[in-house]
Parts: structure tokens; C-alpha cells; sequence
């Protein structure tokens, strides 16, 4: 392991090991090597933890640096608001069910409201946290964020946007909150680009049908929908909209201008997520049908591995091929 | 040993600048929370006579103090205090609640002197104890101060805060509680007991003062004591709700209320009285 540490030091550095290792490094690894790059290279980086054990070589290596909160995530998004007095900026790690929900008022006065350099980091994301259950799952978290000002929010779909997105999430000065899933998912990219807040990935041009999607595995749902509906001679596009607020409202309304139909993918509630910023951008300018897949409206209790219960939610690339055809009509 | 005599002088025409300023901000037909306000009027006018270094500076780094008012409906009290040392215009006091005023019921951060919005309970502990962490751990220095209402310590976050200040040990971080004894629907141990309240902060790792709220030789001597290291230190001020104003002086109605022509003239010959 301190090999390992040794060969990652820098931002730079670890980009490369990132890209390298990026089928079987987890996101929130390639997020925590990250963010000890930056905080080796900005001394003024604070990192809070709620009882998170991925980020123990912080703690070892950068102890003024990093504080733990215990499991009281409501004071660990206050207590990162006061430090952005003289820390910026203030990462706040926590579990996402927890982070976000429990915290949620922190987080609308305290943070978005005051516009401060906090960074919300939240793992087990959707359904990541599996057969531990709704307890521990994060599937309105997009839905309430989305709706603060200034807040910035960021899915990334593989462990080397983790890394890259850290990077653009350190550097902007609002405040932030990047999702995070639990396990190594299949890389999304082929080749190394850039990443920018903000701005949609396309990873297929637009076609009659067009896939919109964040995070890991609706975006290999979405890849994969495509890819089968190519075979079948429909063209299909896709979006991976890494960044959920501040949507890229060119890219969507680019992409379906000559699309028939848009099917939004993300592993949170079909309600209020990215469908429902994407319906709020398409409808306004009288776009084409708009399906959201997605968490159904009900209270989500099965118990099952997080790709059980992403397959019984209808988060499928057989259900995605299915709501685009039936849109198409 | 003979040490400077404090400017209690200072402290105390501040005071009744400050309740002087709540009383006519009572006019508003909006309603204003006097009884929290006057009870907190002495703390703060020693905490800005003689206690916090540049707290309205402008930037936020460096080893300045910090003051946050968690109990955030105070705010009367807050911008007559800031009114009366020159952080905003004296006159602006009498926009209080008014349509586009900077001056709402609870303190924004966009006004000068407010480092931090508050006025949901519970946000100002944590908040302050990020601030003294900041103090500890980047710019040395620095310290917070936070006024608590009582009923705000029903507030859970609090209590997470009081735990990780002193596991922490945050030394430079003030907790004082304005113990008035009321909350909006009466008694606040009849709502929900606080006492043994000073046994609470203790068990939690904190040093415990506590004061006459309103006298003024008490709360200095307890807000200058040296620092006990490691340790956070909390303020108990046993204060009277709505102190000052004749007829509402610890009662549950002087929560928020206007005051009419007849009242703020008779409560502002009490405090022409204390001046002589």
C-alpha cells in the first residue's frame, strides 16, 4: 500500500493511476486519493468525515488538515460552514442518506444559502448500499439538492470522472455536492478527456432516440440500450449528464432537437431527479415525450444486491430499449 | 495586585443604547421579539464594549473574534448593537421588518456584521464550532462566541456539537445561554426540562460559568477568564425575559409583540430612570 501511496502524490499522478486501475478502483478510492493530492498542494483544505473509514491516509498524513465529527452529520455541515472562515475548501464526507437528509437543513441555510466552499461528499448513493436496505439507500437526494441555490451537483459515472470531477469541485468556489456509489464500476470511457462542471459528455451522437443519464450504472444502461437499439436500426444518442445542477440546458435541447423521443436514466426516484430537470428544460420548449426511468414512487423495501433492486426498479437496458420504443410509438 | 479598571462605563451606556433601539424597533406593526431581546441586551453589550476583537471586520480570516447570535429572532438586539458601534447606519434601525429593509426578523449574512444567516435553532453551536476549529487549526487565534436561547438547547444538534467541541478541544469556543426560562408556548422546563442544565454541559467536557445575566461586572469577569485548556467554555446568564419593559418583564406574551405609542414611552422612561 505505501508503493502504491508513494507512486500517487500529485494531482497528476493520480489521474494517471486512476485511468490505469479504472475498472477495478472504486470511485470513492479514486475521490479519496484525490482529494489528499489536493490537500497535500493547499494546505488551507479542510476534510470532515462523519465516522468514514475510506479516507484513513488523510487522517494519518494531513492530521491538521482533517477532523472527524463522529455519526452526527447535522453538526459536521455546520461545523464545515464555520470553517470556511479560514478553510477553503471545506470537504464533508459522509454517507449520502445520511449527509444529505438528515443534514438537510444545515445544508439549505448554512451552505447553499450563505454560498460557502463547502463540498458534501456523499457514498452509497442510490442503491448502493444494497441489501442494508432503505435505511441506507439515497434516492431523493438529487431531488432536494438540485432545488438550492447555488448549489453545484455532480454524479460521476466511473471512478476516473470521480478523480476528475473532485479536481473541478475543489476548484469552483461554491459550494458543492458530489455522489458517490459504494463498489468498482465498468469504466465508461476509451479515451482520456476533459471534464467540465456543467458541460454533458456525449458518449453517442443524437439519433431519433435520445438516452440522458448520471451516475454509473444508468449510464452503462444507457451505453447499452443504445448499442441494442443501433442493431436494430434506430439511431439513439447518449448523454452521460454528469452534472445535475447546473444542467446543461444547450446540450439537452441540442441533442433532441431532431430526436423523437428522450428517456432520462438515474438510480433515484423517477420523480424530481434528472428526469424532472430534464422535463423542465424540454418542456418549456415543446420537445419531443420525455420517459424517466428510474426508483418508482413507492417506499422501496426489497431486499436484494444493489443490481437486484437497480433490475427491479426498472433500470435496465432491456427496459430502457423498451420505453424508447414504445415512445417512438 | 491592581489591574486596569474594566470601562464598565462603556458597557453600560451600550446596554441602554441597545434597549433604547429595541423599544422604538418595537413600533413595527410586524412585531418584534422583545422579550429575547432585552434579556440578551447586557451580554451583548459587553461582549462588544470589552470583549470581541474586530467582530464586524469585513473579511473572515485572520485572529479576530466571532460572534454568532444562534437564537436568531433576537435580532432587534443584534442590529441595535450594530447600530450603536458604527457597523451600520443608527438610522437604518427604524427599517426594521419594513418591505426591502436589510433588517428581517432573523439576521442575513449580507448585512455587515452578520458573519452567519441564523434563526433556525440548533445551526449555531456547530457553526461556532467550526469557526474555533478554524481558529485552531488554520488561523491561530481566532475565537467564537455564540448566544444559545435556552429552548434552542431542545435542538438535538447542540448536543452533537457539545460532545465534538470539547472531544476536540476546542478551548477558544464561548457558548453563552441567554437562561430567560421561556419559549414560545410558556415555561421552558414545563415544555421540556433542561435542568440539571449546568450538570449537562459539564458531563459534556465543557468548563461552566454562571452569571446574572444582567450584571454587567459578572458577565466580564466570566467572558475575559483565561482560557482552561482543552476545554470549551459555556456562559449560563440567568437573565429576565423582556427586561426593562414595564408590564412585560418575564412573561410569555413579550415573545413577540408590538409595542404601542403609550408603552415604548413609558418603557423608555425606565430607561432615561437607569441613565440618571
Amino acid at each position: 500500500m505505501s508503493t502504491d501511496i508513494a507512486t500517487r502524490r500529485t494531482v497528476a499522478q493520480v489521474l494517471d493511476h486512476v485511468w490505469e486501475n479504472r475498472a477495478r478502483v472504486e470511485s470513492r478510492n479514486a475521490y479519496a486519493m484525490m482529494l489528499l493530492a489536493l490537500a497535500r498542494e493547499n494546505p488551507n483544505l479542510a476534510c470532515l468525515t462523519a465516522d468514514m473509514n475510506f479516507e484513513d491516509h488523510f487522517a494519518g498524513e494531513l492530521p491538521r488538515q482533517h477532523v472527524d465529527l463522529g455519526i452526527a452529520e447535522q453538526n459536521m455541515i455546520g461545523v464545515a460552514a464555520g470553517l470556511t472562515v479560514s478553510a477553503r475548501p471545506v470537504f464533508a464526507n459522509g454517507m449520502s442518506p445520511f449527509a444529505i437528509a438528515r443534514a438537510f437543513e444545515q445544508i439549505k441555510i448554512d451552505v447553499a444559502g450563505a454560498n460557502l466552499p463547502v463540498k458534501i461528499v456523499g457514498t452509497h448513493a442510490g442503491l448502493a448500499s444494497g441489501h442494508y436496505g432503505p435505511t441506507h439507500h439515497s434516492l431523493e437526494d438529487l431531488g432536494v439538492i438540485r432545488m438550492l441555490p447555488n448549489m453545484t451537483v455532480v454524479v460521476p459515472a466511473d471512478s476516473w470522472e470521480a478523480a476528475q470531477a473532485t479536481v473541478a469541485v475543489a476548484e469552483d468556489p461554491g459550494p458543492a455536492y458530489l455522489r458517490l456509489g459504494r463498489q468498482a464500476t465498468a469504466p465508461l470511457y476509451q479515451e482520456r478527456g476533459a471534464f467540465v462542471l456543467g458541460r454533458a459528455r456525449v458518449l453517442r451522437e443524437p439519433g431519433r432516440v435520445l438516452f440522458i443519464a448520471t451516475g454509473p450504472h444508468p449510464n452503462l444502461v444507457a451505453a447499452g440500450a443504445a448499442r441494442e437499439l443501433a442493431d436494430q436500426g434506430v439511431s439513439a444518442g447518449h448523454l452521460n449528464m454528469h452534472t445535475v445542477k447546473p444542467l446543461d440546458q444547450e446540450a439537452v435541447l441540442h441533442a433532441c432537437a431532431n430526436a423523437e423521443a428522450v428517456v432520462t436514466i438515474e438510480d433515484h426516484r423517477a420523480l424530481g431527479g434528472l428526469g424532472g430537470a430534464v422535463c423542465e428544460v424540454v418542456a418549456e420548449v415543446g420537445g419531443p415525450p420525455v420517459r424517466r426511468i428510474g426508483v418508482p414512487d413507492i417506499h422501496y423495501d426489497l431486499v436484494g444486491g444493489e443490481e437486484y433492486l437497480l433490475h427491479h426498479a426498472g433500470i435496465t437496458v432491456s427496459n430502457a430499449v423498451a420505453q424508447a420504443l414504445d415512445a417512438l410509438g | 495586585m491592581l489591574t486596569q479598571s474594566p470601562p464598565r462605563t462603556m458597557s453600560r451606556g451600550l446596554s441602554l443604547e441597545i434597549r433604547r433601539k429595541v423599544i422604538e424597533m418595537s413600533a413595527s406593526p410586524n412585531g418584534v421579539h422583545i422579550g429575547g431581546s432585552m434579556s440578551i441586551a447586557d451580554i451583548l453589550a459587553v461582549l462588544y464594549a470589552d470583549v470581541l476583537r474586530d467582530p464586524a471586520a469585513e473579511g473572515m480570516s485572520g485572529d479576530r473574534d466571532h460572534l454568532i447570535l444562534s437564537k436568531g429572532q433576537a435580532s432587534a438586539a443584534l442590529y441595535a448593537v450594530l447600530a450603536a458601534t458604527g457597523v451600520i447606519p443608527q438610522a437604518e434601525c427604524a427599517t426594521y421588518a419594513e418591505e426591502g429593509s436589510r433588517l428581517g426578523g432573523h439576521p442575513m449574512k449580507r448585512l455587515p456584521g452578520v458573519d452567519f444567516s441564523t434563526g433556525a435553532l440548533g445551526h449555531g453551536l456547530p457553526l461556532a464550532l467550526g469557526v474555533a476549529l478554524a481558529g485552531k487549526r488554520f488561523d491561530h487565534g481566532k475565537r467564537a462566541f455564540v448566544i444559545l436561547g435556552d429552548g434552542e438547547l431542545q435542538e438535538g444538534s447542540n448536543w452533537e456539537a457539545a460532545m465534538a467541541a470539547a472531544h476536540h478541544g476546542a478551548d477558544n469556543l464561548v457558548a453563552i445561554v441567554d437562561r430567560n426560562g421561556w419559549q414560545i408556548s410558556g415555561r421552558t422546563d414545563d415544555c421540556m426540562s433542561l435542568e440539571p442544565l449546568a450538570d449537562k454541559w459539564a458531563a459534556f467536557g465543557w468548563r461552566v460559568l454562571g452569571v446574572d445575566g444582567h450584571d454587567h461586572d459578572e458577565i466580564r469577569t466570566a467572558l475575559t477568564r483565561p482560557v482552561e485548556p482543552g476545554r470549551p467554555t459555556v456562559v449560563i446568564a440567568h437573565t429576565v425575559k423582556a427586561r426593562g419593559v414595564p408590564g412585560l418583564e418575564d412573561t410569555k406574551q413579550s415573545h413577540s409583540a408590538t409595542l404601542g405609542t403609550a408603552a415604548r414611552r413609558a418603557a423608555l422612561a425606565v430607561l432615561d430612570g437607569d441613565r440618571a
